[in-house]
């Protein structure tokens, strides 16, 4: 074989481990090796044994001539936000260090029911609380670029293995961007999905009516495949939406009407909010006036890729998202107010942390969770708690969700004039460890261009676009519509097919 | 709108945490830096508009879905209870609550 196994994609494994070309226990071992050597503090958790056993019983399967998927005997891993009744389960966080769940997340036991390798756990920020994977209770991700850099977050242990080629592929979730910006930084693929196409079962609740799951991967087409098989509808999730099973890969390959092989997107209208490529002003009070602009060198990446969408034949044309710079306190009052309440079950008695020394319940509660949290789900609480108390819930939760509404009804008003929308992920490419320590507002800013498809609940990726400063990797961002993740796979494979940022390797990887 | 010391003792009272004087400084200012990029929600007119309480309401109507009210769960009350931190006879403890 000319390729290494650690550089072939999940399609790409899958189709040569139907061809018996390698066993799954070849390509588990190859990984394992790899992953034991590894210094990003991508992983929480190594399952080489139950791995082992995995790829044994699939091998045999195969051996004994069963019919098996597309992803069967593929290693991957799972951010540690969902949980595993076989692997601990801790969120990022001391307060579930040891925590043993009784049952698999919706999302894994398909994973593995469509016969994946699970590797093991994946390093992410504490409860998916953060940019930049900084926030986990077991120490930082390393950007596998640049190991002074951050990988992004809160699934930075996921886009940085896969990035790295630890992993072909990985699971994540993304409440404010916490697939896309990770995946983006890191020079990888991964798509959100719409809200309610992935089962939240099993997944560590952050804000429920923003969480979602989905794939990071090295390409759109082995997203599509991820996506196939951990989406769906599951009557364990109240707002799971109820939809017939989706072929992702097969509307990934779709040809569209008048599409030719040199203009694949031909009639694909492409949108690009003009207050995406210019800086934003966040102004409040006067003399407080804080700027998040897009730094030059992603908005010339993101011109570049927007120019390879028009030579595929796609239209690119302005659209206006005006409600843009209202996302960021829009949802920085959403998701901690869901936060603080779903938070509220680590209280010391059932499961998790609870503090040695006390005098009595309420002393108990106080002290357990001051041990137990982290720094940023402390302020996360401080600002739900107060946002939903007595006399503020409407000048701050009510009016924050009207807001919601106008930035969805603003996606609506693009969406009659385009089919996708692209732009950037993040203003800048991943920063260096660090740099944000002392300002946890500038990092909530810089999750501008991630949260208004968060709020309205829209499918969005991220796929290599380019290099920016210090030759780091740029992500372009498409969002599509509701349930339109076929178009946005479809459109990003298209652009793969005739760029070649997607399989460039950092130096680690090799 | 400026959050003082108070107000912070209030809300980590009743977020049920614990801050050292320390943490308490800190969450202070930072607090009150957040809540000054917040101040531009107030700006907006939105009266009339309904709020987005779930995400795909924006564009159909979400009714709630219910299960039947059904056991559904087979009893593992001990898998349940390993990672609890103090349970006797399969009961969760707590500190003494009445006297």
């Amino acid at each position: 074989m000319t390729v290494s196994l650690h550089e072939m994609g999940v399609a790409a494994l899958g189709r040569a481990l139907a061809a018996r070309e390698v066993s799954s226990v070849e390509v588990t071992e190859h990984l394992l090796a790899r992953i034991a050597g590894e210094k990003l503090g991508a992983f929480l958790h190594v399952a080489a044994d139950t791995a082992r056993a995995q790829a044994q019983a699939i091998d045999a399967r195969r051996a004994a001539g069963q019919a098996l998927g597309p992803l069967a005997g593929v290693p991957i891993a799972h951010k540690d936000i969902f949980v595993t009744a076989g692997m601990p389960s801790t969120a990022g966080s001391k307060m579930l260090a040891g925590y043993a769940s009784p049952f698999d997340a919706t999302v894994v036991a398909r994973l593995t029911a469509a016969g994946v390798v699970s590797l093991g756990k994946l390093n992410c920020d504490e409860f998916a609380m953060g940019s930049a994977n900084e926030n986990s209770a077991y120490g930082p991700v390393r950007n596998p670029w640049d190991l002074s850099r951050v990988p992004g977050g809160s699934s930075g242990g996921s886009a940085a293995a896969v990035a790295a080629r630890l992993l072909p592929a990985a699971t994540g979730t993304d409440t404010g961007g916490s697939i896309r910006q990770p995946a983006s930084f890191s020079g990888i693929t991964g798509i959100k999905p719409t809200y309610g196409v992935c089962s939240r079962y099993g997944l560590v609740a952050f804000a429920s009516s923003l969480d979602q799951a989905g794939p990071l991967a090295r390409s759109a087409e082995d997203c599509a495949l991820m996506l196939s098989a951990m989406s769906g509808f599951d009557e364990r999730d109240s707002t799971s939406a109820q939809r017939p099973p989706q072929d992702f890969h097969a509307q990934l390959l779709v040809r569209r009407d008048g599409a030719s092989a040199a203009k694949p997107l031909a009639g694909l209208r492409i949108g690009v909010p003009d207050e995406w490529m210019s800086a934003v002003t966040i102004a409040s009070e006067p003399g407080a006036a804080q700027t998040t602009g897009t730094s030059m060198d992603v908005t010339m990446a993101i011109a570049q890729a927007l120019k390879v969408f028009g030579s595929l034949g796609a239209e690119v044309k302005r659209v206006s998202l005006p409600r843009t710079e209202l996302s960021i306190p829009v949802y920085y009052i959403i998701a901690p107010a869901e936060a603080s309440s779903n938070l509220s079950r680590f209280d010391g008695v059932k499961f998790g942390h609870r503090a040695a020394e006390f005098t009595d319940l309420a002393e108990m509660y106080k002290k357990t969770r001051a041990e137990g949290f982290g720094a940023e789900v402390k302020r996360r609480i401080m600002i739900g708690t107060y946002v939903l108390s007595h006399g503020y819930y409407d000048a701050y939760y009510l009016q924050a969700q009207k807001l919601r509404r106008m930035i969805a009804d603003d996606f609506q008003q693009c969406f009659a004039q385009c089919d996708v929308i692209a732009g950037p992920v993040a203003p800048s490419v991943a920063w260096k460890l660090g740099a944000q320590d002392n300002d946890p507002v500038a990092a909530y800013l810089a999750d501008i261009f991630t949260l208004p498809a968060s709020l309205a609940g829209l499918p969005g990726m991220s796929i290599p676009a380019g290099f920016g400063e210090g030759a780091m990797p740029v992500g372009l961002q498409l969002i599509g519509n509701y349930f339109a993740e076929g178009t946005l796979l479809h459109a990003a494979h298209a652009f793969q097919q005739a760029t070649d940022f997607h399989l460039r390797a950092p130096g680690v990887a090799r | 709108m400026v959050l003082t010391p108070q107000d912070v003792s209030r809300i980590a009272h009743l977020a049920r945490l614990e801050l050292r004087a320390d943490e308490q400084a800190a969450m202070l200012g930072q607090l009150n830096g957040f809540f000054r990029i917040v101040e531009q929600m107030s700006v907006v007119d939105t009266r009339g508009v309904e709020p987005l309480y779930t995400p795909l309401s924006a564009v159909h109507a979400v009714a709630l879905r219910l299960r039947d009210d059904a056991v559904t769960e087979v009893d593992q009350r001990q898998r349940n209870q390993a990672s609890a931190p103090a349970v006797e006879d399969g009961l969760f403890l707590v500190p003494k609550v009445i006297e």
